[in-house]
């Protein structure tokens, strides 16, 4: 009895020292954001003034037009609505066919080309980056948007490929057989049953992928140079290094744009996020 | 009979095989391999955008070993971030990972929380943590001012900025966070329950049945970290542009800047292909090393 009194308390303790410590990391997570909300509605003055203030006292709603008005902002979100889409699209259904190539069919030389793919998981960008960037350049291809396009539909990356092969393999065989009899070529079969089978899967690749593009900040910044071809990352950078901190609150406020659309996406999918991380750690 | 039927599936499957992989197979060799390989050539030469390519020898790695003040201050600087950055990133995401697996209330919300940061880490985030670390009118100093102490301007503190990018990087493994949760998630809980019934402590099942089980997942996200710290560029590429004196100068940076600001293609081949020599030889040794400590549970 006193040993069941004496488990609970310790539960409970055990339960409030928990709260506390992720109670503070939440804090240390949030504020920031916050913050980041509170700078992007106050006037330069009240954002230079010290102590600081949390809650404005004055809200500047202006410094969202001033600060979209110092660059093209509008241009550069369609810019990086239209090719995150485009990449997304790529990577979801190159890196599907790929994947499904490595789990269905042995050929010779198979496991080597596997191997050499997760080979490419442990490579640093760098070391490909200058000859890519030298092959781009002789194609004309620089200051277009093929350098991020093109990865995108030539497989989308191993990690993906990855995923998607570790569920293929996972399916049962009877899905291909029965398709098989029923006439359906390999590529039928894929496309019809296959890809529909795996749809998690696309959706966790899908939503990272478009994540990732909308994030990417070092390959456009390597490749485009010309103002209207800018991303939100890049024009993010270059009002950065224009006005500094000079005009913060309208600095913080068109951050913050550029922030919704991927937290939109994030709080619509969040599952499928958890799903293609969780994944992503098993595969060890 | 027998014999050449099976061929002829064996054939239809490496053409299907093939086919299939082709995307990739292409990329792999026109983006990958072909450049790996020209990248090792260009390193001996002194390669700049136009068609002037001689081979120079070993010229540009004496260079970058006695000459160039950037790239050894690179190096160390990369190193310092790597061997911070690295092994904290692994104990918080752990030490979150394993508080949120204690069977506690509101672990969506959480998991959210802490997954937040990652999804968002960007320019923009970049930009805010710069205006938090800022001397005169940051958060940080404020906050440290409410108990008389008077914080220096940390990212234009040739002694603190490298600091204040660890921390940045830190407040984005949300990614890691999850890999451990899941890893912990996984272990039986058949085990703890015996080591419950031996008697075994809180402490003493951590140490004695999550850690070892969680060795793969420790792994994984070891190797993953390490490889992706090497690489950081940018943090400091956008707060401080190397500086204050050299003091955020990262590897990459290195290589950008002489890439696509000097157009030294050479000499930026050439620095890649250190970092991936170091890259390399990290990643064997943990490795070997793994057959000592990851415990595979099959």
């Amino acid at each position: 009895m006193a040993r069941t009194i004496s488990k609970s308390t310790s539960r409970r303790i055990e339960l409030i020292i928990i709260g506390i410590i992720l109670g503070i990391c939440t804090i240390i997570c949030i504020f920031p954001f916050i913050w980041m909300i509170s700078t992007s509605l106050k006037s330069t003055a009240e954002a230079y003034s010290f102590p600081p203030t949390l809650i404005p006292k004055r809200p500047m709603f202006s410094n969202f037009k001033n600060g979209f008005a110092k660059a093209d902002f509008v241009q550069f979100t369609k810019n990086t609505i239209f090719l995150t889409l485009v990449c997304t699209v790529g990577t979801v259904i190159s890196s599907a066919v790929v994947a499904y190539g490595f789990a269905r069919f042995k050929a010779r030389g198979s496991n080597i080309l596997f191997l050499c793919l997760m080979g490419t998981m442990m490579l640093p960008t760098q070391v490909t980056l200058v000859p890519q960037y030298l092959l781009y350049y002789k194609l004309g291809m620089v200051d277009t948007y093929w350098p991020m396009i093109v990865p995108a539909w030539l497989g989308g990356g191993a990690f993906n490929i990855f995923l998607y092969r570790q569920f293929f393999l996972s399916l049962p065989k009877e899905l291909n057989e029965a398709a098989t009899i029923d006439g359906a070529n390999s590529w039928q079969t894929f496309f019809h049953i296959i890809l529909p089978s795996v749809k998690p899967v696309s959706l966790a690749v899908g939503v990272m992928s478009l994540v990732y593009n909308w994030n990417d900040f070092y390959t456009p910044l390597i490749y485009l140079n010309t103002t209207s071809k800018f991303t939100v990352s890049i024009g993010l950078q270059f009002l950065n290094s224009s006005m500094g901190t000079t005009k913060i609150g309208q600095m913080m406020a068109v951050a913050l744009v550029t922030l919704l659309p991927v937290l939109v996406i994030f709080f619509v999918c969040q599952k499928y996020f958890v799903q293609g991380i969780k994944m992503s750690g098993l595969k060890s | 009979m027998k014999r050449n039927k099976l061929t002829k599936t064996e054939l239809r499957s490496a053409i299907n095989f093939y086919a299939y992989i082709s995307p990739w197979l292409i990329g792999f060799i026109v983006l990958t391999a072909y450049p790996m390989v020209a990248s090792l050539y260009l390193s001996f030469t002194n390669s700049d955008m136009g068609e002037k390519a001689d081979f120079i020898g070993l010229q540009n790695f004496i260079h970058a070993f006695t000459e160039d003040q950037q790239f050894l201050i690179s190096f160390k600087n990369t190193l310092v971030y790597v061997l911070l950055f690295v092994p904290s990133s692994l104990i918080i995401s752990f030490l979150i990972g394993w508080l949120l697996s204690r069977n506690i209330k509101g672990l969506g919300f959480f998991r959210t929380v802490f997954y937040l940061p990652y999804i968002t880490s960007g320019v923009a985030v970049t930009i805010l943590w710069g205006w938090i670390f800022n001397g005169n009118y940051g958060l940080i100093n404020y906050l440290l001012s409410l108990i008389g102490i008077k914080g220096p301007d940390w990212l234009g503190n040739s002694h603190t900025a490298l600091y204040c990018i660890v921390v940045m990087s830190l407040w984005s493994i949300g990614n890691n966070i999850i890999i451990m949760l899941a890893g912990i998630q996984d272990i039986p809980k058949s085990y703890y329950e015996s080591a419950e019934i031996d008697g075994a402590s809180t402490l003493r099942q951590v140490f004695s049945i999550t850690i070892p089980l969680l060795t793969p997942t420790i792994y994984f996200n070891l190797i993953i970290s390490i490889i992706g710290a090497f690489q950081i560029f940018n943090q400091p590429y956008i707060l401080t542009k190397g500086g204050p004196v050299d003091a955020t100068r990262t590897v990459a940076m290195v290589i950008f800047q002489n890439a696509f600001q000097y157009s030294r293609m050479g000499y930026a081949s050439c620095v890649a292909w250190c970092l991936f020599v170091v890259i390399m030889v990290i990643t064997v040794i943990i490795q070997q090393s793994s057959k000592k400590w990851v415990f595979y549970d099959n």
